[in-house]
């Protein structure tokens, strides 16, 4: 099946005030696959992700030069409506996320924002998003307990419901499973790999077995630059750059 | 960085050294067993054949012990897993020196016919096995593609020896079975070469991702 880019990066440079984060970053993200982003610690990749929504606007002094696109429309135009971008574009955590209110009430909060208040399209959207994040059957005899009391994989998948409840055209993982136990890493990983049908995905990971399981593509950053970027399969068997290879081989340094 | 790791791939490099040179006194074994009707040769052979089966089972439970430890990738990957295939190609010229060393229990004294070409075919066999493995050990692809080459001389020396039997044969028909015996050690010769060949392939797939490197092919996949 042929590639459709749906973000796309040219000499995009990213800077913290005086710091320059990104250096020149250049790559087509394709739709509905799995991107992943890895290098050590600093490289610029979460960064890089954090771009794609927006997240980094928070930050004092942040700034972005170059051109970075999603499906041909600058992300950092200065018409950009911000809040719309981050509902196209959703995002999961690290650390497991969830609202102090129902696990109902979590995966509505999105779609209440975005004004439907009609009860029974709030129940269709909220069920279907707790099926796509494969909590459904965990959760829907308890769907107005407190989110807090599930555990940290359900809360973590929970938070993936609530992204996909806004229909988002993709979906952000910034090393959204290293908090979590194997057995429930195993089921994002299960589920992300289901969703890829539907959303284009791109992860930061610290696994490198994470990325070569379930990546299609994956990016290697170091000091800001992208390294290398390339189909998965190849980069965990034939890196071309030596960076790379002393990388992900852990001979880095 | 990895100093483990690396010391382990090390091991690893010095048992499959260790490996070859079982193959090599399996072959050296075997053929002097034949040329100079050495019984107590023909039993070294076989007690060689026994080691390299237990030197490719040890070699296994180190590879699955990288494997399952250190999660391999690239390079490291490509290593391990050309060495799980290269012990089996090993483990195949094991047997066949055990089979020549066979033989020669019931060709039993006859001198061999001085015009054929057994000796020769065996040190180029030989000499195919150990290049192969050094050029794993050394990571040296112009050394393995040098075996691959080398195959074709080990070839034409097969033919050579079959059209020296059968010309024995029609000078004398009672040599018929000798002749038959010496055939099929030239074949397992012949086949010696072709497992150092495979050995010789997966030193360039560790070396390069591909068996047969060429020039390197577009990746048109890709950005």
């Amino acid at each position: 099946m042929a590639e459709r880019t749906i973000l796309a990066a040219r000499d995009l440079d990213f800077y913290y005030g005086e710091v320059q984060a990104l250096r020149h970053i250049s790559i087509n993200i394709p739709a509905a696959r799995v991107t992943a982003f890895i290098g050590p610690s600093g490289c610029g990749k979460s960064t890089f992700l954090r771009t794609i929504n927006r997240m980094n606007d928070l930050i004092p002094a942040a700034r972005a030069a170059g051109s970075l696109t999603f499906r041909g429309q600058e992300i950092y135009a200065p018409d950009v409506d911000v809040t719309d971008l981050r509902r196209r574009v959703g995002m999961v955590f690290q650390k497991p996320n969830p609202f102090p209110m129902s696990v109902y009430d979590n995966v509505a909060y999105g779609p209440r924002t975005h004004g439907i208040r009609d009860r029974r399209r709030l129940d269709l959207i909220v069920e279907e998003s707790l099926r796509a994040a494969a909590i459904w059957d965990e959760v829907k005899d308890r769907l107005k307990k407190s989110a807090m009391s599930l555990s940290g994989g359900q809360q973590q998948r929970l938070c993936i419901a609530r992204a996909l409840a806004v229909e988002p055209e993709v979906l952000l993982m910034d090393e959204a499973t290293s908090a979590l136990d194997t057995i429930s890493a195993a089921r994002i990983e299960d589920l992300t790999l289901e969703l890829r049908e539907r959303f284009t995905i791109v992860m930061v990971t610290h696994n490198m077995q994470q990325a070569a399981r379930i990546s299609d593509k994956t990016a290697f950053f170091l000091a800001g630059e992208l390294i290398e970027f390339g189909n998965t399969e190849r980069i965990f068997s034939m890196p071309r750059d030596k960076r790379t290879e002393d990388y992900i081989t852990g001979r880095f340094g | 960085m990895r100093s483990r790791f690396d010391r382990e791939l090390e091991q690893l490099h010095q048992e499959l050294t260790r490996m070859g040179e079982l193959c090599e006194e399996a072959i050296s074994a075997s053929v002097l067993a034949l040329l100079e009707d050495d019984r107590a040769m023909a039993e070294t052979a076989r007690a060689r054949e026994r080691a390299i089966d237990q030197q490719e089972r040890d070699i296994e439970s180190l590879c699955m012990k990288l494997l399952l430890q250190q999660q391999p990738v690239a390079r490291d990957l490509r290593t391990i897993s050309s060495a799980l295939k290269m012990i089996g190609d090993m483990e195949r010229i094991g047997d066949q020196a055990a089979d020549i060393a066979e033989i020669t229990r019931h060709i039993g004294g006859a001198p061999l016919p001085g015009q054929v070409h057994i000796e020769e075919m065996t040190q180029a066999a030989a000499k195919m096995v150990t290049s192969s493995v050094a050029s794993f050990v050394r990571g040296d692809l112009g050394m393995a593609q040098a075996v691959m080459a080398y195959d074709d001389v080990v070839d034409q020396l097969f033919c050579m020896v079959k059209e020296e039997l059968t010309a024995l044969i029609r000078r004398d028909a009672s040599s018929a079975g000798e002749a038959l015996d010496l055939l099929m050690i030239a074949k397992y010769l012949e086949r010696i070469g072709d497992h150092a060949v495979n050995v010789a392939e997966w030193v360039a797939y560790s070396l390069t991702g591909s068996r047969y490197p060429g020039p390197p092919a577009a990746d048109s996949a890709e950005p």
